[in-house]
């Protein structure tokens, strides 16, 4: 690790930051146009069409935030763990025993709940069962020593195959894999951007960005956090109790999953469906990574990914679907790999 | 008797010196005792001699003369060279014969022909009369016999010298005598050992010469038979006290702060672990003292007899076995770290870079930390509170560059450890202090603020406590010391015995049990 990207508090190291994220995107860019061209096509055309079709019209901008706004949920849950030096794998099974709660509670309130009450509670509803399985996740690495990956990875199947059973058995109604509808009080409004998806459940993650960008700067428990991710045994010899914050931070995370399981179901489904969100949880990590866990950055970065699934739409005509998909791998591995230097407490993977 | 190792040597580390022209001759055919206190130099001599270390200047004949410059492994194991290292190199998941195999692998058409490792294994253990099966399983095996398989493993590739660090440290007691006799019988094969050895009962079991370091200077080359209170003497040095003022005493009713009562804590070495049950000499067993208010007690000893284990079960890092632990008149033996804390206990962690800083975050979040209820405001972080504490603590003792923004790890060792020191100690209500090793490795300039600091605490009224390897530091600052051997207290000097001519004579022999 080199001292200059420890800095934390100079600009300076900002400065560092800003330019390694930079250099990843201009090298994915480069890697990216390598494989269009391999592809046959012309890159120039690509990237124009790609930001043609995502900022160069109201739909594509709208949904470009649609798809952006779980994303900044996922990719918050992944980060505040990563300063606690762990490693949130299970978003998307948080995410979806959220969005199983949320549709069940947002489907049993009286029809005529008022939306001031409803929503409430049924992303109350989501972030409970978000955080219940991520504490789990926390409390089994803390007491158990049970890696946190490999318990995430676990539960995340335990979780799809739970709720596809309890929906089959009795939640799913009809013949359709989903649930009953949740009542209109329980619905984000939708936008209104010609015909886009995107609801004012991008509201929430905005205000999620804001609470954990304090927590994680201002915060009594965001300075134990980056601590116990920084040196646990140096935490635990300055009284902090690392078990303990080990579970919060795991917990806040699975909550903040659980409010992108809403965001489907409140704010595009209305209901809880058979592969509702899937991947959001795991491109949370990858949205975390290239923003090196800061909130302010997970917005840029959810954006940006959104930008590229979204885009990827738009330019089928001219290269295989699946290069998009490679094209985010890329940047991933692209961000990993210059960034890795220069993430420090509680950044590194290890 | 030929020379097996021939050598002179001086080391530099930054601007601290490691060794000084220091001198160590060796027998072909005999066991030779490296001894000295810690950071007299001992591991840094035989490093050079493995090739893992280059020296800055000096001599070196192995056999033949060695070209210091180009000195390294490779040409340390051609020369029939081999060493030992105290936490054993084994894979705990391999077997023997795989693991002898590791790195000179034979082959047979293109395939590894453990067949082979076997054979050369057994016919090495055959050789040395050790009784060893080449496929169990590493891990399966007591420390002492993972240790005497892995020197059968060396002495087949390397029949010049041997080198062994620290080789009995972990071992247990039934252990170490078998290890011996494997030694004295390596030697008398016509291969010189050398080992490093801070237990001097056992050197002088089986050595038949020593050679004593002290600050990185060789000051005696003894023979077998020489008592091992001379030995002592010579390792800690025959010099009084140093002179000074003392720090000045408490008044004799100043109330008992820290009181400890027939403490017993398990080991915290690896040996526990490796193999539970397999028995080992660590840990601390039934220790009893008290610090009162301004009072500075010293804890004496050599490494490993228990210092850590009572440190960190006062801390609270490690749960008491047994006995008591009070803080101003409240049992504190199973309080946490925070309630120690809180009832006014400061620590000054041995191992900065581990239990004392959290390197990678700021001056500023370190002197936070341990420190949180001094800037919190309810869930918030009052930032100016953070700068006033930053700057405070770094003004306390000099700590440069005192820019709060910096990462301590750009810090260097010395003014790390006075950041430690002023965080720790800068605390309000600060009743008791616990300081670990406050000055190993720091330069002269820090030693001498944070010796300050540790004063001006017993001075204000808390009760210190001072763990320490350091003799010179443990004269320079404690109104009495007692030394920690075996996990038990063997003996305490205070007041006029304290600064009597023979104090270190005294302390010395207890420190390595030869009173």
């Amino acid at each position: 690790m080199t001292p200059s990207g420890v800095d934390r508090g100079g600009d300076g190291a900002r400065f560092a930051e800003l330019r390694a994220a930079a250099v990843a995107l201009l090298a994915a860019m480069a890697a990216g146009s390598l494989l269009i061209i391999l592809a046959g096509a012309s890159p120039l055309e690509v990237w124009r069409t790609l930001v043609a079709r995502t900022f160069g019209d109201a739909y594509g901008a709208g949904q470009v935030v649609f798809r952006a706004t779980p994303l900044v949920l996922t990719g918050l849950a992944v980060a505040v763990p990563l300063r606690a030096g762990l490693f949130n794998i299970g978003a998307e099974g948080q995410m979806i025993a959220a969005a199983m709660c949320c549709a069940v509670v947002g489907a049993a309130l009286p029809a005529a709940t008022p939306a001031l009450l409803a929503l409430p509670v049924a992303m109350a509803a989501a972030a409970v069962a978000g955080g219940a399985v991520g504490a789990a996740t926390g409390a089994l690495r803390a007491y158990r020593g049970a890696h946190e990956v490999i318990v995430a990875i676990l539960l995340n199947a335990i979780i799809a195959g739970v709720a596809l059973w309890l929906g089959n058995q009795w939640l799913f109604v009809g013949e359709a894999t989903r649930t009953a509808s949740v009542v209109e009080g329980a619905r984000f409004a939708e936008l209104g951007i010609t015909g886009s998806s995107a609801s004012s459940s991008v509201v929430v993650a905005l205000v999620a960005a804001a609470a954990v960008g304090w927590l994680q700067t201002r915060s009594t428990i965001g300075f134990r956090w980056r601590m116990i991710g920084g040196g646990p045994d140096a935490a635990l010899a300055a009284g902090i109790s690392v078990a303990r914050d080990r579970v919060s931070a795991m917990a806040a995370a699975g909550a903040l999953a659980g409010l992108a399981g809403a965001h489907f179901v409140l704010g595009h489904k209305h209901a809880f469906e058979e592969g509702l969100g899937r991947g959001v949880g795991f491109l949370g990590v990858a949205v975390a990574l290239l923003a090196q866990g800061r909130a302010a950055a997970i917005v840029v970065s959810a954006v940006l990914f959104a930008a590229l699934s979204q885009g990827g739409l738009g330019v089928a005509e001219l290269v295989p679907k699946e290069l998009v998909d490679v094209l985010q791998a890329v940047v991933v591995l692209v961000a990993a790999a210059t960034l890795g230097r220069t993430t420090s407490v509680g950044g590194g993977a290890r | 008797m030929s020379a097996a190792l021939v050598m002179r040597a001086s080391k530099r580390f930054g601007d601290r010196d490691a060794l000084v022209d220091a001198r160590l001759e060796v027998a072909a055919g005999t066991v030779h005792a490296v001894v000295g206190e810690n950071g007299a130099g001992k591991s840094t001599l035989l490093k050079i001699v493995y090739g893992l270390v280059r020296a800055d200047r000096g001599q070196l004949a192995i056999g033949q003369r060695c070209d210091l410059a180009r000195h390294g492994v490779a040409a340390a194991q051609a020369l029939g060279v081999g060493m030992v290292h105290q936490h054993g190199m084994l894979v705990p998941t391999l077997t023997l014969a795989e693991n002898a195999a590791l790195g000179h692998e034979p082959v047979r058409r293109g395939l590894l022909d453990l067949a082979a490792a076997r054979r050369d294994l057994a016919r090495a253990a055959a050789r040395l009369e050790q009784s060893l099966d080449p496929d169990a399983c590493a891990g399966a095996l007591s420390v002492g016999e993972q240790q005497r398989a892995e020197i059968v493993m060396v002495v087949a590739r390397a029949q010049k010298l041997l080198i062994l660090d620290e080789p009995t440290a972990l071992l247990a007691p039934g252990e170490v005598d078998r290890l011996l006799a494997l030694l004295r019988r390596i030697a008398g094969d016509g291969c010189a050992v050398v080992l490093v050895s801070h237990k001097l009962d056992e050197v002088a079991e089986v050595a038949d010469a020593i050679t004593v370091l002290r600050a990185g200077r060789t000051v005696a080359e003894l023979a077998r038979g020489v008592a091992t209170r001379e030995v002592a003497r010579a390792m800690v040095g025959g010099e009084p006290p140093p002179t000074g003022a003392p720090p000045p005493l408490p008044p004799a009713d100043a109330a008992v702060v820290l009181m400890v009562r027939g403490l017993a804590v398990h080991d915290l070495s690896g040996a526990a672990t490796l193999r539970p049950g397999a028995g080992s000499a660590g840990g601390l067993r039934q220790v009893s003292f008290e610090v009162r208010a301004g009072e500075v007690v010293g804890i004496a000893g050599v490494e490993g007899n228990g210092q850590r284990e009572l440190v960190q079960a006062v801390v609270g890092l490690v749960p008491a076995a047994a006995g008591r632990i009070t803080l101003g008149g409240v049992d504190m033996t199973h309080a946490t770290v925070a309630a120690r804390r809180a009832a006014g206990l400061a620590h000054v962690a041995e191992d900065r870079h581990h239990h004392g800083l959290v390197l990678d975050a700021t001056v500023a979040d370190n002197v936070m930390l341990g420190r949180l209820d001094e800037v919190a405001r309810g869930l918030t972080i009052d930032r100016t509170r953070v700068r006033t504490l930053a700057e405070r603590a770094l003004a306390d003792l000099d700590v440069r560059p005192a820019d709060p923004s910096l990462a301590a790890r750009a810090l260097s060792g010395g003014n790390q450890q006075k950041l430690v020191v002023a965080r720790e100690l800068g605390r309000a209500a600060v009743r008791a202090v616990v300081a670990a090793q406050p000055t190993r490795g720091v330069d002269l300039a820090a030693q001498a603020r944070i010796h300050d600091r540790l004063r001006a605490a017993a001075a204000a009224g808390a009760a210190v406590l001072v763990i320490s390897a350091d003799l010179d530091e443990l004269f320079a600052l404690c109104h009495r010391v007692a030394v920690l051997h075996r996990g038990a207290i063997a003996g305490e000097l205070a007041g006029d015995a304290l600064r009597a001519a023979d104090a270190r004579a005294t302390l010395g022999a207890w420190m390595v049990g030869a009173a």
